[in-house]
């Protein structure tokens, strides 16, 4: 996941590299860093803007670190899913279980389901469903929709995904 | 002027159209050196044949006023075997199942030396690889562009215009009806059924749509596109095939909302060949409405390469076919 992070520094000459160590000793990848030497907050520290990609796992021990080393963490933003994707379902989607196949992607680690627009025009007839999923990249999406067709021939749904450009896969 | 000996067989909507545009053309023809010299003409019940050269608009008239090309009781196959003819226009409607009457017209004229242009899918996705050896064993030409995607250029374009390009992958909407029932779906946001009924009334579907609403048209012009851009052996059994008769006005609906809309998608790549309903961008190249066909290819040195057109139609599949024909004897 990405994570962006407002810090704040000492005056003090280390300060950056003291801030920026926890990163790398927890195998994190700095995206970028902006350093505003000539502001001052009203605490008389340096605003500094950090962005990296991390496991979550390690964003904890990432964070004790620099509160260990004294640096203010002003503000953490943290963003997992940098994929989007739709793709619409036709058949009976609430009679096969309409958790069920929700959990199947939530279940996956790297891709959810984030919405879900259903429209059930006469009892018996097949309902459609458009389905929001969020992945980690490109290819978790891919592999998230591809998960999702196996479950829909199970349930004799029909899965409508967006065409190979759009998936970005070509 | 080169004279080049021609017969038709199969004369409906297609066949037709050729003899209409090579009398509509002459000028032109008579201009790069070629006369074409149409010295036969079949349907499946009739023929004409005259060595002069057949009035192609007396047959034109006769075929529009009495259903018939002629009075001769000669099949296409005889003509093809037995007439001294350079090229064989071949449009019998598709049978995939047999390979039909095409396939037997187009072994025939490979085996008397004759080159072939045809606009018959059938035979091409049924047994592509025997009917490229024969072609070449007996050094016959043989060209196919009407095949797929009617007048829109698909095959020539990867083969002869993108030459050193390496296709990578092909993604397009090569059904004109499909297109048609779907854009209308959701336009009037009506079901699959009456939005058949529509298209079967201005003839855009047959009586019996199974062939185009099923996605085997359209899989078979992927096996042909598979064989010939991308140097496969397929047959029309390596596609997977999904239809449209599952899509409903709710799932355009709900696609429009999101900014898409629900096409019958062909592809071909080295690792599938596959026809599906798929999502599509409302603003993507591949977005187009009515009954026509479109095609997007990845190239390796070009990027993507997107060509629209009219899929079907007599006129605009027999300019498919007079492109091919020219491009065989310009020299």
């Amino acid at each position: 996941m990405r994570v962006s992070m407002d810090i704040e520094l000492k005056d003090i000459p280390g300060q950056l590299l003291l801030a920026l160590r926890p990163v790398s000793e927890f195998k994190g990848n700095l995206i970028s860093v902006v350093h505003h030497h000539e502001k001052r907050t009203p605490r008389g520290t340096i605003p500094v803007q950090v962005v990296f990609e991390t496991k979550p796992d390690n964003l904890c021990n990432i964070i004790s670190s620099l509160e260990e080393s004294e640096i203010g963490i002003a503000r953490i933003d943290e963003k997992r899913y940098f994929e989007h994707g739709a793709v619409i379902l036709i058949g009976h989607i609430v009679h096969t279980d309409i958790q069920d196949t929700i959990d199947t992607i939530d279940n996956t680690g790297y891709a959810e389901v984030v919405d879900l627009n259903l429209s059930m025009p006469k009892i018996k007839m097949p309902s459609s469903a458009s389905l929001k999923i969020d992945a980690v990249s490109k290819e978790h999406l891919a592999s998230a929709i591809e998960l999702l067709k196996e479950i829909a021939k199970k349930k004799d749904l029909l899965v409508i995904e967006p065409i190979k450009s759009e998936l970005g896969a070509v | 002027m080169r004279t080049i000996r021609i017969s038709i067989i199969g004369f409906g909507a297609v066949g037709q159209g050729v003899a209409r545009v090579i009398l509509d053309k002459k000028d032109y023809l008579d201009s790069i050196g070629l006369d074409f010299k149409v010295v036969a003409v079949a349907d499946s019940r009739t023929a004409v044949i005259d060595h002069d050269g057949v009035d192609l608009a007396a047959v034109l008239f006769r075929k529009k006023t009495e259903g018939k090309v002629g009075f001769e009781k000669v099949t296409g196959l005889e003509i093809i075997e037995n007439i001294d003819h350079e090229l064989v226009v071949e449009t019998t409607p598709t049978n995939i199942v047999t390979g039909g009457a095409g396939l037997k017209n187009m072994l025939m004229a490979f085996k008397h030396g004759r080159d072939v242009v045809t606009s018959n899918k059938g035979p091409l996705a049924m047994k592509y690889g025997e009917l490229m050896e024969t072609s070449a064993a007996n050094g016959s030409k043989f060209k196919f562009e009407a095949t797929v995607g009617g007048a829109m250029p698909v095959l020539n374009l990867a083969r002869d215009v993108l030459a050193g390009n390496k296709i990578t992958n092909v993604e397009g909407i090569f059904n004109g009806t499909c297109n048609y029932i779907l854009t209308r779906m959701m336009e009037e946001h009506a079901p699959y059924e009456q939005m058949l009924a529509e298209a079967q009334e201005l003839g855009y579907a047959e009586t019996d749509p199974t062939y185009d609403v099923e996605g085997i048209d359209t899989a078979c012009k992927l096996v042909i596109l598979a064989n010939s851009v991308f140097g496969m052996n397929a047959t029309h059994e390596d596609v997977t095939i999904t239809g449209i008769t599952k899509i409903t006005p709710e799932a355009l609906l709900l696609a429009q909302n999101d900014g898409y809309v629900i096409k019958l998608i062909g592809e071909v790549n080295d690792s599938r060949i596959n026809v599906a309903p798929k999502l599509v961008p409302t603003d993507h190249p591949l977005a187009v409405g009515g009954t026509l066909n479109v095609a997007s290819m990845q190239t390796e040195l070009a990027g993507p390469i997107t060509v629209t057109g009219r899929g079907a139609g007599s006129i605009e599949t027999a300019s498919a076919i007079l492109s091919d024909i020219i491009s065989i004897y310009r020299e």
